[in-house]
């Protein structure tokens, strides 16, 4: 346990206090105590900077599961510390801007922060987590919170259908990341990157190399909105604005682009991953770009615009994982360049584009309504909100002087020099690189200046508006004040950032060149063809956004029935509808129906392995010598049992399950089981005293309803059921394949301090059995209690009327 | 259906404590000999059922004021927390220690950090089969 463990786990210690503090202390906004949390990592975090930054890593181990690798094991390197930073950072303006956007009075704010502090560990357990398995439990935290903050005005359908979506499509991304999490231990033999990577080279012969590369891309892939698991996002705008700026932009959905940094040093450097990284990406980027264009949602237009900038990330990592092939030499510090422009990219963006969602969070606060269509003239009511979505927008469209240029502009240069380079055979294609890249640089230039002017020039149509416009409070304002004053500043001095942040990160993604990153980000860097590129994509943006009317009906012409939102729905509804007849074909709510599905598929399954696998073997050496107490408690056991079926009164059949539990108990006594006899004792009679608590309400037995055939069938299965039980019996005692595992615990004594044996298993050696069991009990219990519960108020309710 | 069964409720008062006496004695006697925090639970489980037959549920509520799901809830929660200490402390998950202590008066006795672990259990096992009996038998 070390203080980066109790900082990553803070958040979620911290959830269980908030709803105390909504109920107690309802006076003051939730969030203000909220705001301690993020901030106090925020600090906690810087501290590691200078150390980061001097080319160390530090890493804190905590075992877990050692028998099975698994480690709490949390590692600082750069990668994960400027993701940790970004998360506590935003995380802080985030909670200070929703105290002021989510009204105390009207809001569940309770469930809002712990949800939101739920997700904050699970997303900094995700980019400190070494160990993998850790990883991926972060990993789908970060998709469930997720959806409980998408669904968090569950009132509304669209909130619910966004969540889902969001959900499903995340999760079974994580499906696919656990497949390849477990592929990498089979390969390595062990769950930590760090190890994993360290044997990057013999991993890429091993036949499971390639399967898992593309199931932990799928991964990654939905996480981080890539195409074309991109249609989660914009419905995940159902969120309250905090939140997509928080997650859906900011956070959450770069979760994809860190894993796939992470593996960069595992997978990059070979052409599987170059081509399918940089494709997606560009293509994400590419399709992002053209339908943003189309929104008429602001929100919808920047969830449009986050996928885009992602699978420019995204495409910019694919590109610079070329740089690992040739490992050094001119052409690695080329390559390694589009990795720089990564970094610097996911930083600018979550600068730009944080600042951006909470402005147009302030419009929707302030008007009422997001909708391009009803908006305008907003600059002079709201003066200082239409500063900060200038800057942002400028930013975004990769205008000097705002950040957002500076990495445009290394991103220019990245497709270029992808483009130039003969490597993994692109003399034929390589040039369509920076054709896409500049194409769908035209577009972002466009929808950045739809989002600014369309909202705030023209004219003020206040009778449209849902509420008078006015300019927000100042803590709303604040937040973005924040970001946007650090999308200027580091227009200016981006090279103080490239020391302490971007070098530490290229490191951890081009582990192979630390050290050689030789790199000054200038914003004038001469005539070169990055700028003409700029040049004519801002001459023709202007054009077509001038045009705008005239073109945007082409948009119409697009297939709709093509769309992949509608394959989803679609996919769903054949998936309810089936699944659906499937469970009312076996659901018959009969219990016998029940029994009988679970014994025909225990025999067919047991016995045929049974036979096919010639499992069975007849043993005489091991038997015991068979006594008359023995022969005696197996008659009653038979007659015991004859009574139960063939009895017409049900007291006596009760009464003759409880003499089989009880004989039962007796046997162990005989032999030698002195605990098995007890809690069977002990089982036997609480069932009985239930039976007999329920037993006078119930029906009377019905007669038989069922033909002769059905009972046939009963008869066969349950001779089946009995004869498989007593082959498998004999086999097992006629087996003799493996030392028997119970030697271990015969040193009970010295290893847990209890001569009984069965208790040191169930409480020392074998813990987490017990304490599952325990959950199982708790959850049986209150099952039952909901189920009868739920009867009882609802005959309760038939009465009544 | 109220009846007034003298014999029962006589018999079941006394031996009620018998149980659950012997339901203590299983509980410490786990470590060594039969017994432990699960059967305990029952044998404690099956001496509040017997008050429960014998007299209403009334009666009995008044005399023990306790809310088993939530009992249910403190026991896995201690277990789990018994879990977590040893992660606290640096260990794996659910690691337990145990030590032979001199007392005075008692003599050497055995401290297990498990036995922390088997309240849970045995409350937990109280907690559940309580809240399943209770709830079918008020449904009735």
């Amino acid at each position: 346990m070390s203080w980066l463990h109790l900082f990553i786990l803070l958040p979620l210690l911290f959830a269980v206090i908030i709803p105390i503090l909504y109920k107690k202390i309802a006076k003051i906004h939730t969030g203000w105590f909220v705001l301690v949390v993020p901030l106090s990592i925020f600090v906690y975090l810087l501290m590691f900077l200078p150390m980061i930054a001097g080319g160390e890593t530090a890493m804190y181990a905590l075992p877990w599961i050692p028998a099975f690798n698994i480690d709490i094991s949390f590692y600082v390197d750069g990668l994960g510390l400027v993701f940790g930073l970004i998360i506590s950072g935003i995380g802080t303006l985030v909670v200070l801007y929703s105290i002021y956007y989510l009204d105390k009075a009207r809001e569940a704010l309770h469930n809002f922060y712990v949800y939101l502090m739920i997700f904050m560990t699970a997303m900094l357990g995700v980019v400190f987590s070494d160990n993998l398995i850790v990883l991926y439990l972060f990993w789908e935290l970060t998709s469930i919170s997720s959806f409980l903050l998408i669904a968090y005005w569950y009132a509304r359908r669209q909130s619910r259908y966004g969540a889902q979506k969001a959900m499903l499509i995340t999760i079974f991304g994580g499906f696919s990341l656990l497949a390849a999490i477990i592929m990498l231990g089979i390969m390595g033999d062990t769950f930590s990157i760090r190890e994993l990577i360290s044997q990057g080279g013999q991993l890429v012969q091993h036949p499971l190399f390639i399967p898992a590369m593309i199931l932990l891309l799928i991964g990654a892939f939905t996480k981080s909105a890539q195409f074309p698991f991109h249609i989660w996002l914009p419905d995940a705008m159902e969120a309250p604005t905090p939140i997509s700026a928080y997650l859906h932009s900011a956070t959450m959905v770069k979760a994809g682009i860190y894993l796939v940094a992470r593996f960069t040093p595992l997978f990059g450097g070979t052409m599987e991953w170059f081509w399918i990284v940089t494709g997606v990406g560009l293509l994400t980027l590419f399709w992002g770009a053209l339908l943003a264009v189309k929104q008429r949602d602001l929100k919808a237009l920047l969830a449009f615009s986050t996928i885009s900038q992602l699978g420019l990330i995204m495409s910019l990592l694919g590109m610079g994982s070329a740089a690992l092939y040739y490992g050094e030499g001119e052409l690695a510090d080329l390559h390694s360049m589009a990795v720089l422009a990564a970094v610097f990219h996911l930083l600018n963006h979550a600068t730009f584009k944080g600042s951006l969602f909470m402005v147009v969070g302030i419009v929707d606060h302030e008007t009422g309504t997001r909708d391009i269509r009803k908006l305008g003239g907003l600059m002079s009511i709201m003066p200082i909100s239409f500063t900060l979505a200038l800057i942002g927008s400028l930013s975004m469209a990769g205008l000097p002087p705002f950040n957002g240029f500076l990495s445009k502009e290394l991103f220019f240069t990245g497709t270029l020099n992808a483009a130039s380079l003969d490597i993994f055979r692109m003399e034929t294609y390589g040039f369509l690189i920076p054709v896409i890249a500049w194409v769908a640089s035209v577009f972002t230039f466009i929808y950045s200046l739809i989002l600014v002017f369309k909202t705030f020039f023209g004219n003020y149509q206040p009778e449209r508006l849902e509420k008078e416009a006015h300019e927000a409070p100042w803590g709303m304002l604040l937040p973005p004040a924040i970001l946007a004053l650090f999308v200027v500043v580091i227009f200016f001095v981006p090279n103080v950032l490239g020391e302490y942040v971007l070098e530490p990160m290229m490191a951890s993604i081009l582990p192979t060149l630390a050290g050689q990153f030789d790199f000054h980000i200038e914003a004038w860097h001469g005539f070169e063809p990055e700028l003409f590129m700029t040049i004519a994509l801002v001459a023709l943006g202007i054009i077509l956004y001038l045009t705008l009317k005239k073109w945007i009906g082409l948009y119409n012409h697009m297939p709709r029935v093509l769309t992949i939102t509608n394959a989803y729905n679609s996919g769903l509804k054949g998936m309810e509808s089936i699944s659906r007849k499937i469970t009312n074909a076996h659901m018959t709510g009969f219990s016998r129906d029940y029994l009988r599905y679970i014994f025909l598929i225990f025999v067919l399954v047991v016995g045929a392995s049974l036979f096919l696998l010639d499992g069975f073997s007849f043993d005489t050496g091991n038997v015991a010598h068979i006594n008359m107490f023995e022969i005696i408690l197996s008659l009653v056991l038979v007659g015991a049992t004859a009574m139960v079926v063939f009895t017409r009164s049900r007291l006596a059949a009760v009464i003759c399950v409880g003499v089989l539990g009880y004989i039962v108990a007796l046997f162990f006594v005989v032999l030698r089981a002195p605990d098995l006899a007890l809690t069977q004792l002990a089982i036997e009679t609480v069932t009985v005293a239930l039976f007999l608590v329920c037993f006078y309400h119930l029906p009377r037995l019905r007669q038989k309803e069922e033909g002769d055939g059905f009972n046939v069938i009963n008869m066969l299965i349950a001779g089946a059921v009995g004869t498989l039980v007593t082959l498998v019996a004999l086999s097992a005692n006629g087996h003799r394949l493996f030392p028997a595992i119970s030697e271990y615990y015969l040193d009970a004594y010295e290893l847990a301090g209890a001569a009984n044996m069965v208790n040191a298993i169930l409480a020392d050696f074998r813990a987490l059995d017990t304490l599952l069991e325990i959950f199982v009990l708790c959850i049986a219990g209150l099952g039952v209690f909901a189920l009868v519960k739920v009867r009882l108020a609802r005959r309760e309710k038939n009465e009544n009327q | 259906m109220k009846t007034n069964d003298v014999i029962l409720q006589t018999i079941s008062s006394v031996s009620a404590f018998i149980i659950l006496a012997f339901g203590a004695y299983l509980f410490f006697a786990g470590h060594h000999d039969p017994g432990g925090g699960f059967i305990a639970g029952l044998v404690f489980a099956s001496a509040l059922v017997l008050l429960y037959l014998a007299f209403d549920m009334e009666t009995v509520q008044q005399g023990i004021r306790v809310d088993y799901k939530i009992l249910t809830g403190i026991g896995v929660g201690l277990s789990t927390l018994t879990g977590i200490g040893a992660m606290l402390l640096g260990f794996p998950f659910l690691t337990h220690t145990f030590e032979y202590v001199d007392f005075p008066f008692f003599g050497e006795i055995e401290l297990a950090t498990s036995v922390l672990f088997e309240v849970g259990v045995s409350l937990a096992v109280v907690g559940a089969t309580m809240t399943i009996i209770l709830s079918i038998s008020e449904d009735a």
